[in-house]
C-alpha cells in the first residue's frame, strides 16, 4: 500500500488523535498526518501542503464541514482530494448535503476502527 | 449551509417512558465503543461535589434544550485516557476536550435513536464548565430525564432537559 498523506479536520485534538489512531489500525501507511481544527484552518494548510485524504467533523466552529467540503470544490487543485465526513451530526439531510457537495463518504461517531476501514480504504480506491 | 429558519419541522412530543432508556443506550454504546468501556447504574448515594466537571451541548429545532453529562475530574482524565490510549496521569487539558466529544457523540446518537426527529435536530458545539460553585436554572419547563452510571466506581451523570 502506497504512503497517504492525511488531513484531519476536528475541532475536537482528542477525536483528531482517535481518528489517526484508527487510520493506521486500518492499515494505512500515513507518510504524514496534518491537524486543524476548522475548516478554514485547514484551507490554509492545504494552500501549502498537499494531502491525499481529507476526513472532517461537520459541526465545528468559524467554518463547518460542510462549508469546508463547498470551498474545496472551488479551487481546482483541491477538488479532487477524497473528503469522508466523521460526525455526530448523522441526519440524513446533512449526510446528503455532505455527498452532493463533493463528500465520497461519511462515518457515524462514535464509530470503530473498523467502521473507518470499510469507509476510508474504499474512497482511496483501496 | 442550510439553517434552521429554512427548515419546516415540529417539535418532539417528550416522550419520557420511550426516551429514558434510548438516551441510557447512546451512553453505553459510546463509553462501549469508544472507551471499551462497560458502564452499569451507580448504585450509591451521590454528592453533587463529586461532579467538578461539566460538558453541554445545545440542541435545537425539533429537540431543543440541552443535554449534560457531569464528572469528577479524576473520572474526565481517565476517559480522556481510555480515549486516547495512555495512561490519566499524562492527560492534561485533553480532559476537557474529551469530556465535550462524549457529551457531543451521546447527543447526536441519541438524536439518530429518535425516528423522524434527527433531521431536523442540530446540536451546538460542546461548552465546558469546571467546578460545583455554580447554579443552573432550567427554562425547559421539567422535561427533565437524568441518568447516574457508575464509571471506576464514581458517579457520572447524564441529564437531558427540553423544551415543553
Amino acid at each position: 500500500m502506497s504512503q497517504i498523506r492525511a488531513l484531519i479536520v476536528d475541532d475536537s485534538s482528542v477525536m483528531r488523535k482517535i481518528v489517526e489512531r484508527s487510520l493506521r489500525q486500518a492499515g494505512l501507511d500515513l507518510s504524514s498526518v496534518r491537524e486543524a481544527g476548522n475548516g478554514a484552518e485547514a484551507l490554509g494548510i492545504l494552500d501549502a501542503n498537499p494531502v491525499d485524504l481529507i476526513l472532517s467533523d461537520i459541526n465545528m466552529p468559524v467554518m463547518d464541514g460542510l462549508e469546508f467540503v463547498r470551498q474545496l470544490q472551488t479551487v481546482e487543485k483541491l477538488r479532487g482530494i477524497p473528503v469522508v465526513m466523521i460526525t455526530t451530526e448523522g441526519s440524513e439531510s446533512n449526510v446528503v448535503q455532505a455527498l452532493s457537495l463533493g463528500a465520497k463518504g461519511y462515518i457515524r461517531k462514535p464509530f470503530t476502527p473498523d467502521q473507518v476501514k470499510e469507509h476510508v480504504l474504499p474512497v482511496l480506491g483501496l | 449551509m442550510t439553517t434552521l429558519s429554512e427548515k419546516k419541522f415540529a417539535t418532539a412530543a417528550f416522550d419520557r417512558a420511550r426516551w429514558t432508556p434510548l438516551l441510557e443506550l447512546s451512553v453505553h454504546e459510546v463509553f462501549d465503543i469508544m472507551l471499551s468501556t462497560q458502564l452499569c447504574p451507580y448504585q450509591s448515594a451521590v454528592a453533587a461535589s463529586e461532579g467538578e466537571f461539566t460538558a453541554l451541548v445545545g440542541l435545537a429545532g425539533s429537540l431543543c434544550g440541552v443535554l449534560s453529562i457531569r464528572c469528577a475530574d479524576q473520572s474526565a482524565r481517565i476517559m480522556a485516557g481510555k480515549m486516547l490510549d495512555i495512561p490519566p496521569e499524562e492527560v492534561d487539558n485533553n480532559s476537557w476536550d474529551a469530556l465535550g466529544e462524549i457529551a457531543n457523540m451521546i447527543a447526536g446518537n441519541f438524536k439518530g435513536k429518535l425516528s423522524g426527529v434527527g433531521n431536523h435536530c442540530m446540536l451546538s458545539v460542546p461548552t465546558i464548565i469546571v467546578g460545583t460553585d455554580y447554579e443552573a436554572r432550567s427554562i425547559t419547563g421539567g422535561n427533565i430525564i437524568e441518568a447516574v452510571f457508575d464509571f471506576e466506581k464514581r458517579p457520572f451523570w447524564v441529564t437531558l432537559e427540553l423544551h415543553e
